[in-house]
C-alpha cells in the first residue's frame, strides 16, 4: 500500500488540470516559474497575462489571470496596448522563438527599446512545435527540421538569433537574462530570473526580459531525457546562460 | 476650459478634436499622408488632456496597440490611410473575433498599391466587406463635411462599445484637409465605468477574464459566428443617411463621403433648372441603408450611383433594389479631383434614361 504524501504546493494562479503540452516539454516548467514568480511578489490580483500563437497559446487555460490573445509576434504591441490603458497592472507577455524572433521582430525590439514596463518570457526551443516542426530562427546550424531536411545551413538560412543579447543591447531595457530549466540547479537559477523581471517592473525602470531554452522532444524527434541532455550539449554552447543586462546590479553590490 | 462657439479646423482635426470630446484615453498612430495632421495633434493635445499617446513601429503595431487598450475596456483609437489600412486588417479581424471596441479612421487616398496621396473612395470594400480574414464587419461611419467628421468620430465611440465590435470611420483626402466651420461639443454623461464589466483589469476577487479569437473546440466557432452575425444584424438599427430632395425626384443619385456632398451641390444647380433629382448619401456604409433605396425604388424611381473609384458602394446599392430597379454608375476616376460641374452631364443624361 502506498502513501501519497504532499511535498510542495501548487502556487493557486496555476489550474489544477491535464496539460496539453508533450511529455518532456519545457513549457509546465515555464509556466510554473511566472506562477511562482507572481505569486511571490503577491501580483496575481494585478497580472494580465498577453499569449501569442504557438503550442504556448493555451496558456490562459494554466494560469487564472486575466488574459489576451494576439495575433502571432504582436504580444509586445498589445502589452503596450494594455499597459498604456492600465499603467497601475503587470503585463506579460509568453513567446516562443518564431513568434518573437521571427515574425514578432519589430514589435519585441520597437516595445523593448521604449522601455515598456511590461515583461517578456521568451521560450527558445530551437524550433516551430505547433505546427508541426518546421525551422525557427533560433534553429541551430545542422539541426534537422520539417524544412530544412538536411539540417540548418548557414549559407541559406544564415545564423540562429541569440536574442537576449540583442534585447540586453537596447536603452530601455532593465533587466535582461538567459536560463534553462534542463536540471534543478539551472531551474532554481530561472526561477530568481523570472523574478527578478516581475520585481522589475514593479518598480517601473523598464523593459524586462528572460529567455527561457526549452526542449521540443517530439519536434526534435526525440525522448524526453534525450532533449534535456541536448539542451546541455547543444544549445547552452551556443546560447550562453547568465545575465546580459541588470540595471540595478551596481547598485546592490 | 471654455468651448469656442465655432472654429475653422481641417477634417482631420475634426476628427482628432471629436475623439478627445468622446473621451478617447489612448491614440496608437504611424505616419502617413493625408492623415498625418492626427498623430500630429493628438501628441499633444492627447498627454495634455492626460491620455496616452504612442507613435508605434508600424501600423501592424499601432493596430495591435489599440486591440490591447481597447480590450483594457477604455476608449482607444488609430489612424491611417489606405496602405497602412492594409496593414492593419489583421489586427482588426482579431477585434472583430475577439469582440474589442477599437475605433479606427481611414483618411483615404489613392490605390490600389501605392497609388497617390490625392482623395479616393477606393477602399470602400476593403472597410464594408470586412477586408481582413474571416466572415465579419465593422461598423463603418462616412462623413461628409468636417463638422460631421467630428461628430461621428463621438459617435464612433459609443457604437463601438455598444456592440462591442471595431468601428471605422471612412474619410478621404478631401475631407481630411479641407478647412471648413465647426461647432465643437462634449457628449453628456459618458459611462465612467464603461468597458468595466468586461474589460482587462487584473482578476482581483472574481473569476479571471480571457478575451480570445481562437475557439477549437467542436462546435465553438460556429456558435461564435452565429452570435456575431446576430451582432451585425442588430446593428441595422443603426443605419443613417442624408436624404435630400428625394421626395418628388425622378431620379435618386447614391454617394457617400464627400463625393455626396460635392454632387448635392450638383442637384442644387439641376434643381434650379428644374430638373428632377435628389441625392441619398449613406452615412453608414455598414449597416447600408438598403431598406431606404428600395422604399424608393418601389416608387418607381431610378437611380445612378457617383463613386470616387472603379465602382465598389454601386454592387450595394444594386443588390438593395435587385427586385424592382437597377442603378447606372458614374466613375470618378481616384487622381482627379472633382467640382459638382463634372456631375452634371453624367446626372442629366441618366436622368433622360
Amino acid at each position: 500500500m502506498t502513501q501519497e504524501i504532499r511535498v510542495t504546493n501548487y502556487p493557486e494562479v496555476l489550474t489544477d488540470r491535464p496539460s496539453h503540452y508533450c511529455p518532456g516539454c519545457h513549457h509546465g516548467t515555464a509556466h510554473r516559474l511566472v506562477a511562482e514568480a507572481i505569486t511571490d511578489l503577491g501580483l496575481v490580483d494585478k497580472t494580465i497575462l498577453i499569449g501569442s500563437i504557438g503550442c504556448s497559446v493555451f496558456i490562459y487555460n494554466y494560469l487564472s489571470l486575466d488574459a489576451i490573445e494576439s495575433p502571432h509576434g504582436r504580444a509586445p504591441a498589445v502589452a503596450t496596448g494594455v499597459k498604456r490603458a492600465r499603467p497601475d497592472k503587470i503585463v506579460f507577455t509568453y513567446q516562443g522563438d518564431g513568434d518573437l524572433a521571427s515574425i514578432g521582430m519589430a514589435e519585441i525590439m520597437h516595445c523593448a527599446n521604449r522601455g515598456e514596463n511590461i515583461t517578456t518570457i521568451f521560450v527558445n526551443n530551437t524550433v516551430y512545435g505547433m505546427t508541426g516542426g518546421q525551422m525557427a530562427p533560433t534553429t541551430l546550424v545542422g539541426q534537422k527540421t520539417t524544412t530544412c531536411p538536411g539540417g540548418r545551413c548557414r549559407e541559406n538560412e544564415g545564423m540562429p538569433i541569440r536574442m537576449t543579447e540583442i534585447i540586453a543591447s537596447l536603452g530601455g531595457v532593465a533587466f535582461a537574462e538567459r536560463v534553462a530549466v534542463n536540471n534543478v540547479k539551472n531551474i532554481m537559477k530561472a526561477k530568481k530570473a523570472v523574478a527578478k523581471a516581475f520585481e522589475y517592473q514593479t518598480k517601473e525602470i523598464g523593459f524586462s526580459f528572460v529567455e527561457v531554452l526549452a526542449t521540443c522532444p517530439t519536434n526534435w524527434r526525440m525522448t524526453p531525457l534525450q532533449a534535456n541532455k541536448r539542451v546541455e550539449t547543444e544549445m547552452i554552447p551556443y546560447f550562453p546562460l547568465g545575465n546580459y543586462k541588470d540595471v540595478l546590479a551596481k547598485e546592490e553590490k | 476650459m471654455s468651448t469656442p462657439k465655432r472654429i475653422f479646423i481641417k477634417g482631420n482635426e475634426a476628427i482628432s478634436r471629436g475623439a478627445l470630446a468622446a473621451g478617447m484615453k489612448c491614440f496608437f498612430g504611424y505616419p502617413i499622408t493625408p492623415q498625418n495632421d492626427i498623430p500630429e495633434f493628438l501628441s499633444q493635445a492627447l498627454p495634455d488632456a492626460g491620455g496616452e499617446f504612442v507613435q508605434a513601429e508600424s501600423e501592424v503595431a499601432a493596430a495591435n496597440m489599440l486591440m490591447g487598450a481597447a480590450a483594457c475596456g477604455i476608449r482607444a483609437m488609430t489612424s491611417s490611410s489606405s496602405p497602412g489600412m492594409s496593414l492593419k486588417q489583421e489586427a482588426i479581424s482579431y477585434m472583430a473575433g475577439s469582440e474589442i471596441p477599437g475605433v479606427l479612421v481611414n483618411v483615404s487616398r489613392g490605390g490600389p498599391g501605392l497609388g497617390d496621396i490625392g482623395p479616393s473612395q477606393g477602399d470602400y470594400f476593403q472597410a464594408v466587406k470586412g477586408g481582413g480574414h474571416g466572415d465579419y464587419h465593422l461598423l463603418v461611419l462616412a462623413p461628409g463635411t468636417v463638422q460631421e467628421a467630428y461628430d461621428l468620430t463621438i459617435k464612433a465611440f459609443d457604437l463601438a462599445f455598444k456592440y462591442k465590435n471595431p468601428v471605422m470611420v471612412l474619410a478621404d483626402a478631401i475631407i481630411g484637409q479641407m478647412k471648413e466651420p465647426v461647432v465643437p461639443w462634449v457628449p453628456e454623461n459618458l459611462d465612467p465605468n464603461e468597458g468595466q464589466d468586461w474589460g482587462l483589469q487584473g482578476a482581483k476577487g472574481r473569476d479571471p477574464r480571457l478575451i480570445k479569437s481562437l475557439f477549437l473546440d467542436d462546435g465553438a466557432l460556429a456558435g461564435q459566428n452565429l452570435k456575431l452575425q446576430a451582432k451585425y444584424q442588430s446593428m441595422r438599427a443603426e443605419v443613417d443617411q442624408e436624404l435630400f430632395l428625394t421626395d418628388d425626384a425622378e431620379l435618386i443619385v447614391v454617394a457617400f463621403g464627400s463625393i455626396g456632398r460635392i454632387v448635392k451641390s450638383t442637384i442644387r444647380k439641376l434643381r434650379a433648372q428644374g430638373k428632377k433629382v435628389g441625392l441619398v448619401r449613406p452615412i453608414t456604409l455598414f449597416p447600408f441603408p438598403s431598406e431606404v433605396l428600395l422604399k424608393l425604388a418601389k416608387e418607381g424611381k431610378r437611380f445612378l450611383t457617383i463613386e470616387h473609384n472603379m465602382g465598389q458602394m454601386v454592387e450595394d446599392v444594386r443588390l438593395s433594389i435587385r427586385t424592382v430597379a437597377d442603378s447606372a454608375f458614374h466613375c470618378q476616376l481616384p487622381g482627379n479631383l472633382p467640382t459638382p460641374d463634372d456631375f452634371e452631364e453624367p446626372i442629366l443624361k441618366a436622368l433622360e434614361g
